[in-house]
Formats: C-alpha cells, sequence, structure tokens
C-alpha cells in the first residue's frame, strides 16, 4: 500500500516536471514548479520526516510568490525556440549516457526500504537514536541531531544563507551614479 | 526503482538547465534539480513500517524511563533529515540571489534571452 | 532611480475584502510561527520552519496592502538588524558554550533546568531555535521586500 503511493506520486512529479520544463508560457511553468513542491511535501509526509514536510510547503510557497512578483510582472512572457540542432543534439545525447551509467549504480546501494544503517553497527544513527534523549533531553531527534550534534552545520547554513541575502540586496540597490562623480 | 525515478527527476531537470535559452527556465531547471537531490537523501534514510523519529511517552519503558526495543528497530535515520532541512532553506536563498541577476540582466538589455546577450561592458 | 509613473489601480494593494481579511490572519499566522519556534524540541517544525511561516505573514500584508504601507512598519533598516541580532545571538549561544563548559558550542545547560518531555527542557536547543527562526524570519522578508521592483523596458520603479 505504500509503495503505490510512492508511486502514484513520484509519477506526478514527473509529469509536473515534464511540463514545467517543455511549455512555452512562463506562467504555466512557475504554476508547475509550484505543483511539484506540493507532490514532494506529501513524499516526504510519507517517507516518515514531518519536519522537512512543513518546511518544504512553506519554503515552497515562498519560493513561488519571489518567482511570480519578480518574472510575470514584466513585458515578456513568451519565449521561443531552442538554440541550434547540432549543440542541442550533442547535449541530448551526452545526458542520455549519463542516465544509463547513472542507473548502474543504484544496483550497489541497498534495496528502498532497508536503511543503510541498519547495516553497519558503528553508524553515527544509533548513537544518535539510543542516546539522543538522555544526552540533549530533546524528544525531536531531528532538532538534537542539528543543534547539539551537529551544531556546526548550523552554523555553516546560517553564514550562507545571510551571505546570500547580503548579495542579493546589494545587486538590487538602486544608488545613483553620482558618488563616483563627487570624487574627482 | 523508486531511486531510478528520483534520478529521472534530476536528468530533467538537467536538460532544462543545458538546453533552454530563456533565463527564469534556467533558474527553474536549477531549482527541479535541488528538489530531486532533496527527495534522494530522504529516500536513503527510509525503513519499511518505520516511524518518524520523534520521541513521547509511549516510546518509553513505563518503569525504568529507557527507551523501547521496538522504537530502535522501527525508527527513520535522523541524520538525512538533518541534512536536508538545512538544503531546503538554502535553496530559497540561492533562488533569490539568481533572480535579482535575472531582473538586473533585464533591466539593462531589455531581454531574458542568453543568446542576445553578448556586449561585455553595457 | 524610481520614476514616477501612472500606478493603475489594481497594483497599490487589493480590494476591501482582501485587506479586511488578511489583517486578521496575520496575527493567527504569526502566532502559529511562534508555537512552532518554541515547541522545536518536542513537536516537528524547529527553528527553520517557524522562521519561514513569520516571513510569510508580512510577506501577506506586503501583497494585500502594497508595499509602501508595509515599509513604513518594518522598515529595511530595522529587519536588518534584527537579522544581524538573530546571527549575533546563534553565534554568542556558541561562545558561551566555549567559555562554561570548555568546548565550542557544548550544550552547557543541558541538566540544569526541567526534566525530559516538557517544555522547559532539553539545555540551550529553545534559546537557539528563537535566535534561528528570528534570523531566518527577518532575511526572507528582507529579499522579498527587496525584489518587488517591476521595470518597463529601462524604467525601475516600485510597486
Amino acid at each position: 500500500m505504500d509503495m503505490a503511493i510512492f508511486y502514484i506520486l513520484l509519477l506526478f512529479i514527473i509529469i509536473a516536471a515534464i511540463i514545467a520544463v517543455e511549455t512555452d508560457n512562463l506562467l504555466s511553468s512557475v504554476i508547475c514548479v509550484g505543483a511539484i513542491g506540493f507532490g514532494g511535501s506529501l513524499m516526504f509526509l510519507f517517507l516518515r520526516a514531518p519536519d522537512i514536510a512543513i518546511t518544504q510547503i512553506v519554503v515552497e510557497v515562498l519560493g513561488l510568490i519571489i518567482l511570480i512578483r519578480a518574472t510575470i510582472a514584466r513585458d515578456l512572457t513568451f519565449i521561443t525556440g531552442d538554440r541550434e540542432f547540432f549543440g542541442l543534439v550533442v547535449s541530448i545525447v551526452i545526458i542520455f549516457v549519463i542516465f544509463l551509467a547513472g542507473i548502474r549504480v543504484f544496483e550497489t546501494l541497498p534495496d528502498f526500504g532497508t536503511a543503510i544503517f541498519s547495516k553497519v553497527h558503528d553508524a553515527a544513527s544509533q548513537t544518535y537514536i539510543q542516546k539522543g534523549l538522555e544526552q540533549t533531553g530533546a524528544a525531536n531527534l531531528v532538532a538534537s541531531v542539528i543543534l547539539d550534534f551537529r551544531a556546526y552545520d548550523t552554523l555553516g547554513e546560517a553564514t550562507v544563507l545571510f551571505t546570500s541575502i547580503i548579495g542579493a540586496t546589494v545587486i538590487m540597490r538602486q544608488k545613483p551614479k553620482k558618488l563616483l562623480e563627487e570624487l574627482d | 526503482m523508486p531511486y531510478a525515478l528520483c534520478f529521472l527527476l534530476f536528468v530533467i531537470g538537467l536538460y532544462c538547465a543545458v538546453v533552454k535559452k530563456n533565463m527564469v527556465k534556467i533558474v527553474i531547471g536549477i531549482l527541479v534539480m535541488e528538489y530531486a537531490v532533496n527527495l534522494f537523501l530522504i529516500m536513503l534514510g527510509y525503513r519499511t513500517g518505520g516511524t518518524a523519529p520523534i520521541i513521547d511517552k509511549t516510546c518509553l519503558e513505563p518503569t525504568t524511563g529507557q527507551i523501547t526495543a521496538s522504537f530502535i528497530n522501527t525508527s527513520v535515520d535522523p541524520l538525512p533529515q538533518a541534512l536536508v532541512l538545512t538544503a531546503i532553506v538554502i535553496s530559497l536563498g540561492s533562488l533569490a540571489l539568481m533572480i535579482s541577476i535575472c531582473i538586473r540582466t533585464y533591466g539593462k538589455y531589455g531581454t531574458f534571452d542568453i543568446t542576445q546577450i553578448r556586449r561585455l561592458k553595457g | 532611480m524610481i520614476q514616477e509613473g501612472k500606478i493603475p489601480n489594481g497594483v497599490k494593494g487589493m480590494t476591501v475584502i482582501v485587506k479586511t481579511i488578511a489583517s486578521w490572519v496575520k496575527v493567527l499566522i504569526i502566532l502559529f510561527g511562534i508555537y512552532i519556534i518554541i515547541f522545536g524540541h518536542l513537536t516537528p517544525g524547529g527553528g527553520f520552519a517557524g522562521g519561514v511561516i513569520l516571513a510569510s505573514s508580512y510577506v501577506l500584508l506586503m501583497l494585500a496592502f502594497g508595499r509602501e504601507f508595509v515599509e513604513e512598519n518594518l522598515s529595511l533598516p530595522l529587519a536588518s538588524k534584527l537579522d544581524c541580532f538573530g546571527a549575533l545571538g546563534f553565534a554568542m549561544i556558541a561562545v558561551l558554550g566555549f567559555v562554561f563548559g570548555g568546548t565550542f558550542f557544548v550544550n552547557f545547560l543541558v541538566e540544569r533546568y526541567g526534566q525530559p518531555l516538557e517544555l522547559l527542557s532539553a539545555g540551550t536547543i529553545p534559546l537557539s531555535n528563537i535566535a534561528i527562526g528570528l534570523k531566518v524570519g527577518a532575511s526572507l522578508f528582507l529579499v522579498t521586500l527587496v525584489l518587488s521592483i517591476s521595470c518597463k523596458g529601462k524604467e525601475c520603479r516600485y510597486e
């Protein structure tokens, strides 16, 4: 029963992705990206990850607002054509070869449904599950992992978010150019 | 088989980012690739018939207060979930940066088409 | 350069129905965001999801009332100061772990107060959640405010 739900949701996501890539109208493309995010959030819920499902759906709504506000208010919403023919054929052939080679790699992983950490005896996740509550006191094991056992990663993420927001603010700045002329 | 479908989603995003001419389509392709990678990481930690990694009163032994063995044997992996949580928020920050570059380029050249942006100084 | 152009009617905010409902709903959204942040160590959620929910309540106000109304209440310099304050709070928790515990970022309050599975427990984890929530919320509100600019050709104006 669970596997049937996974296959239906993955099929929905792939159809929405194909429509988002191939359509000519930018508004339909952005709406299909919203459908991909929503299907992904449902997938996370059925994969037993409720933290990630909440975060994915609110981030996807905010990302849709940014995309629509920034691009649909422009004049140009219809786009035409692809690049020249020879480059197109070479790109498609190379991507197809990458896809076939990548499928071979998945045969070395364990089957879907058996987690990797249950086969390795001294995996880090065994310590997090068995000793998480008594060493940190938090009932949510994911929160104890990101804020106590692996807090450096959260510090790095805060730095990356800070830097990208500063970059976006600096690019969109509306300073007049008179400052350079005043220095002369 | 679910891994193969997730990789197909990644390859669709890669095709869109490499072949298309419109700048916003390239941004959408990068966004689809990020969704596919997050989905693949969570799928690696799944255990059939598992439970979410959150402890409540039913998972503790009533007398000693230790974690029951059934919870240890059926819980899914909390480590990929911690990695993906930060990755989702970072993808929103990088989307904002990419869109701000698109807006500035549109203001300067008047088009989203990358084959018509050829001058190095404008 | 901000040009004074003719602004059509529907651009600066929406109809009266949307404005009334938005002013009631924004309080519920902020309350829900604060709940997700504070209970982050007991139920699913945490600092990141709660911070994005807080930012989206102000984005709702910006869509319903127009950009100028929101900018009078929470201006750009104030939002960026809140952002820096959140990041500084998180770094302070890390340095205090070094001062009191001996290792950088150690959870130095872990058995000082509360029992597990209650609201007041788990040491520095709720404090870190609050700092991260403030930082993420202020950052995403700032970037959505800055990106709401519309250009027709080479003239750009804020809408």
